[in-house]
């Protein structure tokens, strides 16, 4: 992407905490990043480092109370946290839409699939009730489910999770968004379906022109779709780099270590394993550790890191790193 | 689906009998003579004796429960020590207004109560839920007995608006079935309330929400729906409780209906009353049941009955 | 490890009881429930003399300094009759608890614990006793009983039976395929002992609130039945049984049955807000 392109979505200082009887847990903490049009941004980091929680935040899909939502998501020149509800129910699912983990339990289990894909587009585009169906059914044989007009009158349960996933893809697509957050979307299926589901994905976002930010905790998937790569760690972003320069150069100790957790047949590190694991376990996010977050597990912790909160260091117009190594 | 429903009737037959069963002979096991009841106290051995007969209580116990079921197969429960008309007549008598009784108070019952649950669900711990939650909580407590006899000194000795008790026309209606109502609502809102909330805390609730749907149309279309299936569980169970409180809101409304009829029959002793309405209302209470399971396949596409 | 562990639970008695707290309603539940123990217990005291004694001359009197809610059909006063009238609510109450746990909770145990034919034996049974809703299944046990005290606790304890069977089994069920079970049964510890140090005090927190909420549904069962005259007989000072009596008089002393039906009110009012309170406290499904 080059700077002259105006970014579709730009989301500067939000920060995303939820208020419990433990205390406030800052899922998300002062994170900025930017979207562009048609572009593919992956979302990577562990369970809990808050990447669901960015996606959710940016939709305003939390409920607040317990979460508190600050900071800036400027959608085409509007910060959607400013929108009154009305205004943020026109955006979802119509500019911006959103696809789930779990096709099991995201889709209304009492409602047919064709159903859950017509009301959005019977919402959004004021269609009629047989027009939106009509394009229910060409939503589903869009994303290569067989029978679709028979497809569209059964209800989730007789679908296979490889099929949900693609009516999920389809309820996702129907108003034709500009950009759709993806939450983890292959994680629960079987590995084969992943690939069939991921190569969908990529034709229908060439199709749709769509920007897509991809929530993952897998890399190989990031490597395949992501031209851009940001890395989250305990609810802070730890390094952003374009995709190719992310394997070739990772340069934040964590982004190393996952980087190392992917075992490539061939090649073994300086103690004979394959497999380089990051010591420790994420930290929990009510006695965050003072200074770097990473430092209890980081490989190259300075004494610096332990008191002292590391700079956001840029490097040049797409990398960036949270790290004094760096500095 | 036919199919079903037969096999669900012909599993109501052992339940049946079971209760008979145990009513039967625990009826019988007990001190206290029915025979003698029945002749006064003034009667002589022999009239006993010869009551003790005509009732065939002096035959051996099986042979007595044999017989009794072989009646009970043509629908004969005998007859009623007390007024000497057969049961089922009595009990047929009294059907209808037990259940338009209990048939208006349940639909006040969900009228109010689904409604109350939604709102309260939708906006938790706002002074609406908190109202809800506190009235639900006073109905689950009220002594039904004790809401009527309110009821009827307000309206019907104070206002002077709506009559006492008896039947008549729709008027007589009103009161018993507020009455009987009560508790129901308090248990359909308290229901609703939770399962609302449970279906609103779901990914597919999210997912609507993400389509950019109104907050109506997630409540009603995806919301409720769902909780439905668990509310209408409720509704089912309740219709035993409203039974239960049948008795007691006839009795306070003098509703001449089955309740009412329990409660005479065990005042005098009138065995074969006390076992004809005890069947009958536990094979209401079944076919209720029966009836849910049904209403399911409807509400729920994940259910057949093939 | 150790440290750790006692941290945790006291992280949880901390929660509940912050819950608890939090839970004003569960809070104004359970000083009325003191305020109902003590007048049981000290009703001798709070009303000397017999509540039962009449006293012709004085029938029906609206309240006044000295007979504060007023007098009955019999001239009795109706403050002394309720204050002794909790006395026989709470030792029905206590009744009906005791034979429902005693009765339901071992056999509901067995039946999850051990599964097969005795399972199967009392899970039928249970069925047919729970063909009928509770207060008819009392109405039904009362006939075949008789009336009185006895046959009241009897009944009513009966009709829980089936209520704790379904809990325990419930719970049984669950828990006999966690790993800490099967690790008992691994190293041979024998069933009794499995199921009263492991099983029984994990059932424990359903137990207690389903005892709380039964409290209620006891005493309101116990009035019921009270009130339609098959219940505790006159001239005990029962609540069901003063206002069967007082429907009578509604037209001309409608204070008469106002009063008995409130004492009723409030202590099942109470055990509901105390069992609803420790349930969203115990529940760890119920985090907020």
């Amino acid at each position: 992407m080059s700077s002259q392109t105006k970014p579709l979505l730009s989301i500067t200082d939000l920060k995303t905490c939820f208020h419990t009887l433990d205390g406030v847990v800052n899922a998300v903490d002062d994170i900025q990043f930017d979207v562009y049009p048609g572009e593919t941004l992956g979302l990577v980091g562990e369970s809990g480092c808050g990447k669901s929680v960015t996606a959710l935040s940016v939709l305003r899909l939390l409920r607040c109370p317990p979460a508190e939502i600050t900071g800036k998501i400027c959608f085409e020149n509007r910060n959607l946290l400013e929108l009154n509800s009305e205004e943020m129910r026109n955006i979802r699912g119509k500019d911006i839409s959103m696809i789930f983990q779990e096709p099991m339990t995201s889709l209304n289990p009492v409602l047919t699939i064709g159903e859950q894909i017509a009301e959005a587009a019977r919402n959004h585009k004021r269609m009629t009730r047989q027009e939106a169906w009509r394009w229910a059914v060409e939503m589903l044989r869009m994303v290569q489910i067989p029978g679709p007009n028979t497809r569209a009158r059964d209800y989730p349960h007789r679908l296979s999770g490889g099929m949900r996933q693609r009516a999920v893809i389809a309820m996702a697509l129907s108003c034709n968004p500009k950009l759709i957050m993806a939450d983890e979307p292959t994680t629960a299926l079987d590995v084969t379906i992943q690939a069939q589901i991921m190569n969908l994905m990529v034709h229908l976002k060439e199709e749709f022109k769509t920007a897509i930010v991809l929530i993952t905790h897998n890399l190989g998937i990031i490597a395949e779709m992501a031209s851009r790569v940001i890395v989250m760690y305990a609810g802070k972003i730890v390094e952003e780099a374009p995709i190719q320069e992310l394997f070739k150069d990772p340069r934040h100790p964590y982004t190393k270590g996952l980087l190392g957790s992917i075992p490539v047949i061939g090649r073994k590190d300086k103690t004979g394993r394959y497999l380089q694991e990051i010591p420790g376990i994420v930290p929990s996010p009510l006695d965050m550790p003072v200074g770097c977050r990473f430092n209890p597990r980081c490989p190259k912790v300075m004494d610096r890191c332990k008191k002292e909160e590391p700079p956001m260091v840029r490097q040049g117009e797409h990398r960036r790193v949270l790290c004094w190594l760096e500095a | 689906m036919l199919h079903y429903v037969a096999k669900r009737l012909l599993f109501t037959i052992p339940v049946l009998i079971g209760i008979s069963l145990l009513l039967f002979f625990m009826l019988r096991m007990l001190p206290g003579d029915p025979a003698q009841v029945l002749a006064g106290q003034m009667a002589t051995p022999e009239e006993i004796q010869t009551i003790r007969q005509q009732l065939g209580l002096d035959r051996p116990i099986h042979i007595q429960y044999a017989s009794f079921l072989g009646r009970l197969a043509r629908l004969d429960l005998g007859l009623s020590a007390r007024t000497q008309n057969p049961v089922i007549q009595e009990i047929w008598a009294r059907l209808p207004n037990t259940i338009l009784l209990a048939m208006t108070a349940i639909s006040l019952a969900c009228l109010f109560g689904i409604p109350a649950g939604i709102l309260s669900a939708v906006r938790p711990y706002s002074w609406i839920d908190y109202i809800v939650t506190i009235a639900a909580l006073f109905g689950i407590s009220m002594p039904v007995f004790w809401l009527g006899l309110m009821l009827v000194v307000v309206f019907s000795v104070i206002l002077k608006w709506l009559p006492a008790g008896g039947t008549g026309g729709w008027q007589h209606v009103i009161l018993p079935s507020i009455t009987l109502a009560s508790f129901v609502v308090a248990f359909i809102a308290r229901m609703t309330r939770a399962t609302m909330l449970e279906a609103l805390s779901q990914d597919y609730t999210t997912t609507a929400r993400s389509k950019g749907l109104t907050e109506k149309t997630i409540i009603i279309k995806h919301a409720l729906r769902n909780a439905l299936i668990p509310i209408i569980t409720v509704v089912g169970l309740q219709f035993g409780l409203l039974l239960g409180g049948a008795v007691l809101t006839e009795t306070v409304f003098a509703w001449p209906g089955l309740g009412r009829l329990i409660v005479d029959s065990i005042l005098a002793r009138d065995y074969s009353m006390i076992q004809g309405t005890i069947l009958i209302f536990g094979l209401l209470y079944t076919l209720v049941n029966l009836a849910v399971d049904l209403i399911y396949a409807f509400v729920d596409p994940r259910i057949r009955y093939d | 490890m150790n440290k750790k562990g006692l941290k945790d639970q006291d992280n949880r008695f901390r929660r509940i009881w912050v819950k608890l707290n939090r839970n004003k309603t569960a809070l104004f539940g359970s000083t009325l429930i003191v305020i109902y123990f003590l007048s049981a217990l000290l009703a001798p005291v709070l009303y000397p003399g017999s509540p039962s004694a009449p006293n012709l001359i004085r029938s029906l009197e609206p309240p006044s300094l000295e007979h504060p809610l007023g007098t009955d059909e019999l001239g009795r006063t109706i403050l002394g009759r309720i204050i002794h009238g909790s006395r026989v609510s709470l030792v029905i109450a206590v009744g009906v608890i005791m034979v429902g746990l005693l009765i339901g909770v071992p056999l509901g145990l067995i039946s999850g614990y051990y599964g097969g034919k005795i399972d199967f034996g009392i899970q039928r049974v249970t069925d047919m006793l729970l063909a009928f809703p509770g207060f008819l299944l009392a109405l039904a046990l009362v006939a075949v009983l008789g009336v009185g005290l006895k046959n009241t606790i009897t009944s009513i304890g009966i009709s829980m039976v089936p209520i704790y069977i379904r809990l325990v089994r419930g719970c049984v069920l669950a828990i006999r395929e966690e790993t800490y079970v099967e690790a008992a049964r691994a190293v041979g510890t024998r069933d009794a002992a499995i199921l009263f140090r492991h099983i029984l005090p994990n059932v424990m927190v359903p137990i207690t609130v389903q005892t709380s909420l039964g409290m209620g549904t006891a005493i309101l069962f116990a009035a019921g039945l009270g009130f339609l005259g098959i219940g505790v007989q006159p001239p005990t000072p029962e609540w069901g049984a003063m206002l069967g009596s007082a429907r009578a008089y509604i037209f001309n002393a409608p204070h008469v049955a106002t009063f008995p039906g409130i004492a009723i009110f409030l202590a099942v009012l109470s055990f509901n807000l105390l069992g609803d309170g420790l349930r969203d406290a115990l529940d760890p499904r119920f985090k907020i």
